[in-house]
Formats: C-alpha cells, sequence, structure tokens
C-alpha cells in the first residue's frame, strides 16, 4: 500500500481554470472524500490522478514514484465510473476479466480471479449475462468488481452511487465501507452527497471553485468548518447564518441583530475578536432547541412552517426578522404563529468573518 | 373501412413499382416465338426455364459461350474484396475521428466529407491517373482500390457518426484497463457498431455490385463485373433479339443484392434487438 502525493496540481481549459495548485497527501489505506457542488473541480482532480488528463502544472507521486506522464494502465489503478461503464457486448465474465487480458494473463489465471471477485460480490449466477441484462445495483456491483479484480493501488471511484435509487444506495453505501475496511486499499472517491461523505471518509476535501475549502476528518468538518461555504454545504438542513455584531450582555457574549440582542453565554471565544465587531454567526439547526423552564438567556421567535421527518421535526422560525430552521424532537405539537422561547447552544456556534467567510473561533 | 384509401393508394403504389418487374418475369419465361407473336403483357402460355438456363450457362457474350457464369465470379471477386477494404478502413477511420483529439481531426473530417457531393464521373479521369502510376491500371487490385476510395467517405461517415455516440465513459474504462488504440477498438467499439457494420455491408454491396462504370474503365479484358456482361449481351446487335435471355439475364444479375438486403437486414435487427447501441 502506498502514499499518494498530489502537488500543486492545476489544471485549465483554454482560458477557464479548473483547478487551482492543489496539495493532497493521501495515506496509505485511506479513504478520502472528494466533496463540493458540480462544477468544483472533483472529477477533474481524479481523472488527473487516474492519469485520463494531464494537469497544466504539478506533480503526482505514487509512494517514490513519479507518475505523472504515465498511461493510467501503468500507474496501477483502478476506476469505477458514474455510468458503471460496463462494456455492452461482453459478458459479465467478459467485462471483469477484460483488464487482466489486456495486461495478458492466461485464461486459467483469469478465470480463476474473475471467480474469486464474483464470490467476494456475491454476483457468480451473474457471470454469463450481458450488462444489459442485470439491474442498476447488478451492474454497479460488476463495476466495483472490475476494480477490484486487479488489486490496484489506489481505487478511484466517481460518483459510483448517483445512478441508484435511495434504498440500494444506503446498502451499497454499507457493503463499500465493508470492502474497504476489508482491503484496506488507497482509495478516492469522488462525490456530491454529503451523506456518504460523512459515512464513508476517513478524511473529507471539501472543494469549491477549483480549491481545496477544507481537509480535515468528517466529524472535524461537520462541527468546526473552515469557512461559511463548507459550513453551509455540510449539513441538511444547512446551517442558520445570522449576520450581527459582536455585543456584550450581561458581561457575556452576544450578538447584536439591529435591536435585538441574542445572548451566548459560553461562546468559544478567539483572539482578535472585539466587541461591535460584524462576523457571521453560525448555528446548525440541532443548537436551536425549545428552552426548558429555568433556561436563561433566550430568546423568543415565532413559528411559520413545521417538517416532519420522522425521528425529528425541523422548524422554522422567525427569529429577529430572520429565519431560522430549529431541530426539535417529534410529537411535540407546534402551530404556526405561535411563540416560542428558544436555546441557542453557543459553545458549538461557529463564527465567520463578515467579508471573507473565514472561520473565526 | 376507414383505412381503404390507405390501402388503395399502396397498392396502386405497389403496382407501379412491381409492374415492370412483373413484365420482365413473364417474358423470361417465355419461349422467343411466343414473344414476337404475342403482346408485351400477356402471360407465358407455355412456361419455361430454358431462357434462364441460356443466360446462366449458354449465352454467348464476347465470344465467349458459357454465359454469365463467367462474369458472376467476376463480380465476387470485385465486390467482397472491396467490401471488406472500405469497410475495415472506413470502420477504423470513422473511430479516429470520433476521438476527436485534436480540433483539426474535424477539418480532417469536413473534407473527407466533401468526397460525399462530388460523383465518380468527375474525378473518374484524375483516379485513372493515380490507379496507373500505382501500376495497378486493368487489374483487380485497381478497380478494387477506386471502389475503396470512393466509397471511404460515406462508410467513414456512418462509423463517425456511430462512434460518436459512444458513451465517452466507455472509451476511459477501456484506457484505465489497459486497452490501446486498437484493442479498444477491436474488443470494444467494433463489436458495438455490428448494426451500424450492417447497414454499410448492404449498401457497400449494392453499389459496388450495380456498378458498371468503373468496372467497365478498371478492370481490364476478362475481369469485367456482371453488369458490363449484361450490356454487351442486351446491346448486341448481331442475329435477332432473345428478350427472353436477356430479362432472365437482368433478374439474375440482380439477384445477389436482393439476397444480401434479406440477409443483412434480419442482422440489422438483431443487433438492434439484442441491445448493441443501449448501454
Amino acid at each position: 500500500m502506498q502514499p499518494v502525493r498530489l502537488q500543486g496540481i492545476a489544471k485549465s481549459f483554454g482560458a477557464t481554470p479548473v483547478l487551482d495548485r492543489i496539495d493532497l497527501d493521501i495515506e496509505p489505506g485511506e479513504f478520502l472524500v472528494l466533496l463540493g457542488p458540480s462544477g468544483c473541480g472533483k472529477s477533474t482532480l481524479l481523472n488527473i490522478v487516474a492519469g485520463l488528463e494531464q494537469p497544466s502544472a504539478g506533480r503526482i507521486h505514487f509512494g517514490d514514484r513519479d507518475v505523472t506522464a504515465l498511461e493510467p494502465d501503468a500507474r496501477d489503478i483502478a476506476m469505477v465510473f458514474q455510468s458503471y461503464a460496463l462494456y455492452p457486448t461482453m459478458s459479465v465474465r467478459r467485462n471483469i476479466g477484460f483488464a487482466l487480458k489486456m495486461r495478458g494473463l492466461d485464461a486459467a489465471a483469469i478465470d480463476a480471479k474473475v471467480a474469486a471477485v464474483a464470490k467476494l460480490l456475491q454476483i457468480e449466477h451473474l457471470l454469463d449475462r450481458r450488462p444489459a441484462e442485470l439491474s442498476g445495483g447488478q451492474q454497479q456491483r460488476v463495476a466495483i468488481g472490475r476494480a477490484l479484480v486487479r488489486e490496484p493501488q489506489v481505487f478511484l471511484l466517481d460518483e459510483p452511487l448517483s445512478n441508484l435509487d435511495a434504498k440500494l444506495r444506503a446498502d451499497m453505501r454499507v457493503e463499500l465501507k465493508r470492502l474497504h475496511e476489508r482491503a484496506r486499499r488507497t482509495t478516492l472517491y469522488v462525490t456530491h452527497d454529503q451523506v456518504e461523505a460523512m459515512t464513508l471518509a476517513s478524511r473529507i476535501v471539501v472543494m469549491d471553485k477549483g480549491r481545496v475549502q477544507q481537509c480535515d476528518r468528517p466529524e472535524t468538518v461537520y462541527a468546526r468548518p473552515a469557512n461559511r461555504f463548507v459550513a453551509g454545504f455540510v449539513g441538511a438542513p444547512t446551517m442558520n447564518f445570522l449576520e450581527g455584531e459582536l455585543a456584550l450582555w450581561d458581561d457575556r457574549p452576544a450578538l447584536r441583530l439591529d435591536d435585538t440582542i441574542l445572548p451566548l453565554p459560553g461562546l468559544r471565544g478567539a483572539t482578535g475578536l472585539h466587541v461591535g465587531q460584524p462576523l457571521v454567526l453560525g448555528l446548525r439547526p440541532e443548537h436551536l432547541s425549545l428552552a426548558m423552564p429555568g433556561d436563561e438567556g433566550t430568546c423568543q421567535g415565532q413559528v411559520l412552517m413545521t417538517e416532519p421527518t420522522g425521528p425529528d421535526t425541523y422548524v422554522l422560525v422567525r427569529l429577529a426578522g430572520r429565519e431560522v430552521t430549529a431541530r426539535v424532537a417529534s410529537g411535540i405539537a407546534l402551530a404556526a404563529g405561535q411563540t416560542v422561547a428558544l436555546r441557542l447552544d453557543a459553545p458549538a456556534a461557529s463564527l465567520f468573518d463578515i467579508a471573507d467567510g473565514r472561520r473565526l473561533n | 373501412m376507414r383505412r381503404f384509401p390507405l390501402y388503395l393508394m399502396l397498392s396502386v403504389a405497389a403496382l407501379a413499382v412491381l409492374f415492370p418487374l412483373l413484365v420482365m418475369l413473364s417474358t423470361s419465361l417465355k419461349p422467343l416465338a411466343e414473344i414476337n407473336g404475342g403482346s408485351l403483357f400477356a402471360l407465358p402460355r407455355e412456361p419455361t426455364l430454358d431462357a434462364w438456363a441460356k443466360a446462366w450457362g449458354g449465352a454467348c457474350i464476347s465470344g465467349d459461350c458459357r454465359g454469365l457464369s463467367v462474369w458472376f465470379g467476376n463480380s465476387f471477386a470485385i465486390v467482397l474484396p472491396a467490401l471488406f477494404c472500405s469497410l475495415a478502413l472506413g470502420a477504423l477511420t470513422g473511430y479516429a475521428l470520433s476521438l476527436r483529439a485534436a480540433r483539426w481531426m474535424d477539418i480532417l473530417f469536413a473534407a473527407l466529407l466533401i468526397g460525399l457531393f462530388i460523383p465518380p464521373q468527375v474525378t473518374l479521369y484524375p483516379m485513372i491517373v493515380l490507379v496507373r502510376e500505382l501500376g495497378l491500371f486493368g487489374t483487380l487490385g485497381g478497380l478494387v482500390f477506386a471502389h475503396t476510395v470512393w466509397g471511404l467517405a460515406f462508410v467513414t461517415l456512418l462509423f463517425r457518426n456511430f462512434f460518436l455516440s459512444v458513451p465517452r465513459d466507455l472509451l476511459k474504462a477501456a484506457r484505465v484497463d489497459g486497452a490501446g488504440f486498437l484493442a479498444t477498438f477491436w474488443h470494444v467499439m467494433l463489436p458495438l457498431s455490428l448494426p451500424v457494420c450492417a447497414v454499410a455491408l448492404v449498401l457497400q454491396f449494392t453499389y459496388i455490385w450495380n456498378d458498371f462504370i468503373l468496372g467497365l474503365t478498371f478492370a481490364g479484358p476478362g475481369r469485367q463485373p456482371v453488369t458490363v456482361a449484361l450490356n454487351i449481351l442486351a446491346g448486341s446487335q448481331l442475329g435477332p433479339q432473345e428478350y427472353n435471355v436477356n430479362m432472365a439475364a437482368t433478374m439474375i444479375a440482380a439477384l445477389p443484392t436482393i439476397l444480401v438486403y434479406l440477409l443483412s437486414g434480419r442482422l440489422f435487427v438483431r443487433g438492434i434487438a439484442a441491445g448493441a447501441v443501449k448501454g
């Protein structure tokens, strides 16, 4: 197992820059997820690691081997495509064995390896079918089998689950995680689905506009987003953002929104902040809850709408003239127009610079 | 009964197309005396296959009295290699152009398309010079070369447009799997293009088999195709015209194209039904 190192990778198509000096170190055996909105450059980065596209600048190393100029098959990688890209005229058996055949293995060795992979993925009964005769989930398995059979140094997956329906996607997610835990191969996984990123990744790389916005463990990306983009992109429903200025209330930190003061007892401070500084407060829905009797530092809001999801109910509340979403336990009856007292979980709050959006605390 | 006008129109159209064919068939089955004594449109009173037998094996064409059978062999000797060369070259060229690896490839393709709009008669003389300079004039190779070149624009167009519709991920997958330019073509792209092959096969076969002017010009004596023989047979001014033999000869000469249509038509349908086009 080898580490993968990307140094100063840049790519532009004509005059359009797509990737801007990406530096990444992927540990051996790591499951690294590239997460971002469409057009952020994550698929281009994956194609560059695969060798399907050449970077405009920068080097790629697998271990101490510089692979920047190598063709995909010389890099010892395998790739799973969003469309699966199975060869339509070949049986499942020949699809899985094709790379081995191109490598010049003899028929007996190919058969043995294909059989082993088919057993692992439980697709032995499908080996003689054509891709068109398989369901989406089965095609997905074959595509993964085609990658597994090569026993590559690096596994590359380009949105492999986005063509599946929701139920199947959840099942395959678990299966992918199990496969990775068993084989521990270095994996680079591209997705725009944050649930996939949160559940699968050992580290998440959040990308936007061709740049790495944050690269960290899933918990950290969720709890301490590096900037306002990451905060808004990760988490559903999205984080609440309140623009105001830092104030003091009863000698404790608070946020002034026009005429209203939101008390934030226990707010994690940082050096360089001063009273009166304009900033953005970020609070996830689960950090806004209904106040208990006796809570101090609560604030009043008006219920606009409720969205029951089953285990929880999301409540849209008007707070100091702004709309925020709070997560409350289901079973609490709330009617539109009702006035509620909200408690803000200030220690969990994020503060962002109002101009460039970087994290302040 | 609301469809009656529709069926009426279709029947009239079918009859108009089939009528000359029926006259040919009926004439070819009559003895010569019956043709000379009766109406062209009358059905044969004593149908006989004598004229067919003579056209195939006994008619004298250019002093050789072995009928069309000799010339049939010539035609196949021309069609088979020309068909293979134009399909193989056209498929490979279409594949290469469909990769669009560089901008000038589309310009190259546009240049190739011009070939579609120029009738072969216009470039006949330059082609003769070219083939002569290659030392192939009057040989089978020269004729095959001419047919291949003239068919290339059309076959390339067919394959290139089909290959452009193949998902790019498939090409990427083949590249990751270690298949190069030719291996990708052979293992992935060519099997996908079976229906296109059938279309190209039918049209090229018909075109080359029915060709007269290139066969007359390039083949040289003794190697000319059946269409040239047909012209000699029907155009002969010596002795009485044997209309029944002429008609039978024409129908024999047309049979292979009809057969290819029927056989490849099934291949074509099977190719589509097998889901070769859909991923």
